[in-house]
């Protein structure tokens, strides 16, 4: 006999980029015994697992059914102060791990560009950082999980023990099952601080080549590109590259307290600005000024890890400065030998088409991990851009552009891929497909994105 | 706070344990006491990882009172001494289901009065005799009133406050301070997805607020605040208009 089920809240959900935002109805486990009850409680629902919604677009909600709320999940179960191996739920932040270790000296192994993400979205996205071409994805760190799957029972898996469903989902954006606990590394570090260089690049082959100069002597580095410029100019960046500081690079004041770091007050946009503030000319302007306000060609510097990993979550709320229609993150990869040809014909679309972003971002990758993880031994480009009238065809044209050159777009920021062109970016998938059809056939497990995407279980026929 | 060796029943609610994860924070010692081992187990471990204090738990049943003694025993054992308890236990239960099955309404009274009264009462006896200590105790606005849509909870929380009112009165010769906590709407299990429902805090806000007036050696707190306006407001109506209103 089925137990009486969660309370139920209707609410209207949508991702980051608040677009696009749907009605669904949401439940919130609040301990272990309720959360070993999602399946059994509702047989027939959909389910999907909602962190902190901080992926982009639909990945994280589901209308056909429960978003199941994970944030009261969030408890640290163990931690090994020798390996500094740590076993949590999976509603933990990334900004909680921060506050309770760095002033113990350790750092997470990878991070992505905020910290207000869950530890179930790090593996369901299988997130990467500033790091992925030296020390890969989250994935790479992680040691193991526990999921709660759509018979309603709870497994561990791991790479070596159920490796199928392991690897699955590592970026298998919460559909093989709603995940847990996660047991990941973190390391070690000697101080909050990181110590870094920021250079001027001129053009995209000048990025380039900074990037195959210091990739093995940076373990972070990360450009910012001015997707606006054009002509010689083409994909000029600010380059940043950091390693973790030691002792001995901090001032004599910072030495005292070398895990301690001053938060920075937070800054809250306080209402929608109107979208037509972000039209070419505005960000051109903004552009232009971000790119001269770094005057010599070389600067180092030692900035606390706040500062240097998450430069926007000070300001609390930013995905309102592009106004009440939301915007969308296009972020794509293409495999290193087509790269620079991808990326100059890439710029030059968007240059040409006026639509460019405050916040491109361009970084070398390392090899794939999981079968739908987004990175690829390649370069990565990343563009917001306002909910506009014809965007979705200039993003299909990019999409034609990223298949053309072998490349995939990132299913954490994605809110608009065709299926068909989802197909040709992700070549693992029948793989992905098989496990999922396997450990989910009644398609339990589903959201907007895998609707939109037709991600679905196939059945094979046996026997009669 | 630090140095304090702090009995924390009820650890598994959410307002409970927001407020052992501040008192955590700030370098208690605790004991955490609820029901669900599974649960209770895995918020002492959270506690001692984040705050690198000493927890550790046990199970209690609020209305198994013949091992009430042993909890108090068992919480001054292992953490060597016994500073202050900090209580919260009971459900809300369905009102429409305590109107016709009465053994539904005594779990709702036994949970929330007479197994914390059991609590209490050997807690009480341990710090007055040391002659200095705390209990915080949650009680709720509910019981302020009684009320058609909750007057079963609300009558053992009504109980609750006017025991704690006793035991004020009592222990404040002893040096022990009595906090009585109200809460209004709080995020919670028991209030998730409750339709119509206003000025919702989240537990993280009361746990602030009751150790504020806990530091303050206040009395009663209402949390938050504005619900002492509510609740002065709603008491002084007076019962000839009240009994015709749908509250």
């Amino acid at each position: 006999m089925s137990q009486p089920g969660l309370p139920t809240l209707d609410a209207s959900l949508c991702g980051w980029g608040r677009y696009p935002v749907i009605q669904g109805t949401v439940q919130r486990p609040e301990k272990a015994s309720s959360f070993a009850k999602l399946i059994e409680n509702d047989p027939g629902e959909t389910l999907l697992a909602q962190g902190s919604a901080r992926s982009y677009g639909d990945a994280a909600i589901n209308s056909k059914g429960y978003t199941i709320l994970t944030e009261r999940m969030n408890r640290m179960l163990s931690f090994d102060e020798q390996t500094g191996r740590l076993r949590a739920e999976a509603g933990v932040t990334m900004q909680e791990v921060l506050e309770t270790f760095v002033p113990r000296g350790w750092f997470p192994a990878v991070t992505p560009g905020t910290k207000y993400i869950t530890l179930g979205g790090a593996v369901a996205f299988d997130v990467h950082g500033k790091n992925h071409h030296q020390d890969g994805a989250f994935s790479r760190h992680l040691h193991s999980l526990k999921i709660l799957l759509a018979s309603g029972d709870i497994v561990d898996c791991s790479a070596q023990h159920n490796p199928d469903l392991f690897w699955a989902t590592v970026g298998g954006m919460g559909l093989t099952g709603i995940i847990q606990e996660v047991e990941f590394s973190l390391r070690r570090i000697e101080t909050a601080y990181i110590n870094s260089i920021s250079i001027k690049a001129q053009n995209l082959y000048e990025a380039v080549s900074l990037f195959d100069k210091y990739e093995s002597q940076y373990q972070y580095s990360v450009a910012w590109i001015d997707c606006l410029a054009s002509g010689k100019h083409l994909g000029r960046s600010l380059m940043s590259f950091g390693n973790h500081a030691s002792l001995e690079q901090l001032s004599p004041g910072r030495r005292v307290k070398p895990l301690q770091i001053t938060h920075k007050k937070r800054v809250k946009i306080p209402f929608d600005f109107p979208a037509q503030l972000l039209n070419r000319y505005t960000m051109g302007c903004f552009n232009q000024a971000y790119f001269a306000r770094q005057r010599a060609q070389e600067v180092q510097s030692v900035v606390d890890y706040d500062t240097f990993f998450y430069p926007l979550d000070f300001l609390q709320a930013w995905n309102r400065l592009y106004g009440k229609r939301g915007f969308v993150q296009y972020q794509c990869v293409f495999p290193l030998e087509t790269s620079q040809s991808a990326l100059v014909q890439m710029l030059q679309l968007c240059s040409q088409a006026g639509r460019g972003s405050f916040l491109a971002v361009l970084k070398r990758l390392g090899p794939q991990e999981g079968w739908l993880s987004f990175p690829m031994e390649g370069y990565t480009l990343a563009l917001d851009m306002p909910v506009q009238p014809g965007l979705w065809k200039f993003l299909d044209r990019l999409d034609r552009l990223t298949i053309e050159f072998g490349g995939r777009v990132y299913l954490a920021k994605d809110a608009r891929l065709g299926s068909d062109a989802f197909r040709a970016m992700y070549r693992d998938y029948p793989k992905w497909l098989a496990v999922k059809s396997r450990v989910d056939p009644d398609n339990r497990f589903t959201s907007n994105l895998a609707q939109r995407l037709q991600i679905e279980p196939v059945h094979e026929r046996v026997g009669v | 706070m630090k140095e304090h060796a702090v009995l924390v029943v009820g650890a598994t609610s959410s307002i409970v344990r927001a407020i052992a994860v501040q008192m955590a924070q700030q370098g208690a010692s605790l004991h955490l006491a609820a029901r669900d081992a599974q649960e209770v187990e895995r918020i002492a471990q959270d506690l001692s990882i984040r705050y690198q204090v000493p927890v550790s738990w046990s199970l209690v049943e609020a209305c198994e009172y013949e091992l009430h003694a042993d909890l108090v025993q068992k919480a001054q054992t292992s953490m060597g001494h016994l500073d202050g308890v900090v209580i919260g236990l009971g459900e809300l239960g369905d009102q429409q289901q305590a109107q016709v099955d009465f053994t539904h309404a005594q779990r709702i009274i036994h949970s929330n009065y007479t197994g914390v009264a059991s609590i209490l009462t050997h807690a009480a006896n341990h710090l007055e005799q040391q002659g200095r200590g705390f209990i915080i105790a949650i009680s709720s606005v509910a019981g302020d009133r009684g009320r058609q849509s909750n007057y079963v909870y609300g009558s053992a929380k009504g109980a609750l406050s006017l025991f704690l009112q006793g035991l004020r009165n009592r222990l404040a010769k002893s040096g022990v301070h009595v906090l009585t906590v109200k809460p209004g709407f709080v995020n919670t299990k028991m209030t998730f997805g409750k339709p119509g429902l206003f000025l919702v805090a989240d537990p993280e806000d009361v746990a602030t607020a009751v150790l504020k007036a806990w530091r303050q050696q206040k009395n009663i707190v209402y949390t938050p605040w504005f619900w002492w306006g509510i609740m002065t407001i709603i008491r002084s109506i007076p019962e000839g208009i009240f009994k015709k209103m749908n509250l």
